[in-house]
């Protein structure tokens, strides 16, 4: 467990750093618009980086799956639907035995 | 403009962002709740999980976190979750950064701890408060502790509940992340044209996933979808 609070204590300060820098620099640098771009570009980035490779592994449910919560969400806005709604439509598909 | 009053958190502004909190409970214990499960299939201790929810309380991280976590934890392996930490948390500096020109004003020990406990409902909270003319600037703290506390405790139910299921796959379990991740996504979509960032962004990270081992096609395609997004110039 030692190294691994290290390694959680270590996780901590780097959000922590994320949460404060932005407010910090904001007083101290000013943006420009393509960093701004940037910046407001890179979550949907990493999101899509994370995720793809994943659902690719996994295969044709994770898809299913996937497309599901989108589509949840684009009607209802409702993060916690979408959830569950995309969690749903993978179980079903497993129990007919995709 | 700023009165002495102003300066200092009130106990009516508290409450007040605990009320504000409410509606975004559900979301955030099922995030929670998932989270917590996923940690339990994945092999973490339950006192890990709980430090993990503690200590950072930013829910996409911990999922990326907690699937990179490999043991015997060594000095390559923090450096490693630490930069993908960061990288994964560099949002917030944009929602902390929107919140400046409100609190900039105030004393530094009211704003960093309220700072600290920022994630996007709470951010949303404290917008659209501030948008509709609120000026208790407590309420950004109050919120943030209410929903950190939730965090922690439905990670723990999660936990708990995770660790009991036998068979993670036939409950979808094994798919809380991607799906979690395409939530996030949704409301990030501001038209096709900003979509070049998403598109090169996947298509770099599952050539890199292919043929290079580790989680490096994560840095690889969000360097390549930030970049891109960088350097097309748009006209709005």
């Amino acid at each position: 467990m030692g190294a691994g609070l290290l390694a959680l204590l270590a996780m901590g300060v780097s959000t922590f750093l994320m949460r404060a820098g932005g407010y910090w620099l904001m007083a101290h640098v000013p943006l420009t618009a393509r960093v701004h771009r940037m910046l407001e570009a890179l979550p949907g980035a990493l999101v899509v980086a994370i995720v793809l490779p994943i659902a690719v592994k996994i295969g044709v449910i994770a898809f299913l799956a996937i497309s599901a919560a989108a589509v949840v969400m684009v009607l209802r806005h409702n993060g916690f639907l979408a959830v569950v709604g995309g969690l749903i439509v993978a179980a079903l598909a497993r129990s007919m035995g995709m | 403009m700023r009165g002495a009053g102003a300066r200092y958190l009130t106990v009516a502004g508290f409450a007040e962002g605990v009320r504000l909190s409410v509606p975004a409970i559900p979301v955030m214990a099922l995030f929670g709740t998932a989270f917590g499960a996923f940690a339990a299939q994945k092999g973490l201790g339950l006192l890990e999980a709980t430090l993990m929810s503690t200590l950072m309380f930013a829910g996409a991280s911990q999922f990326v976190a907690t699937e990179m976590w490999t043991e015997p934890i060594t000095v390559s392996v923090v450096t490693t979750l630490c930069l993908i930490t960061a990288a994964v948390n560099m949002r917030f500096m944009l929602m902390t950064a929107s919140l400046r020109p409100w609190l900039g004003g105030l004393p530094a020990w009211q704003t960093y701890p309220a700072m600290a406990l920022l994630t996007e409902p709470g951010w949303l909270i404290a917008m659209r408060y501030r948008a509709a003319g609120g000026t208790d600037h407590s309420i950004v703290l109050s919120s943030g502790i209410a929903l950190w506390l939730i965090w922690i405790v439905s990670t723990v139910l999660g936990y708990l509940l995770g660790a009991v299921v036998a068979d993670p796959r036939r409950y979808a379990l094994d798919l809380v992340m991607p799906v979690f991740f395409t939530v996030m996504l949704v409301p990030l979509w501001s038209g096709p044209r900003r979509a070049v960032a998403w598109v090169a962004a996947g298509a770099v990270a599952i050539v890199t996933a292919e043929y290079v081992s580790g989680s490096w096609y994560i840095i690889a395609g969000t360097v390549a979808g930030t970049l891109s997004a960088g350097f097309i110039d748009e006209r709005a």
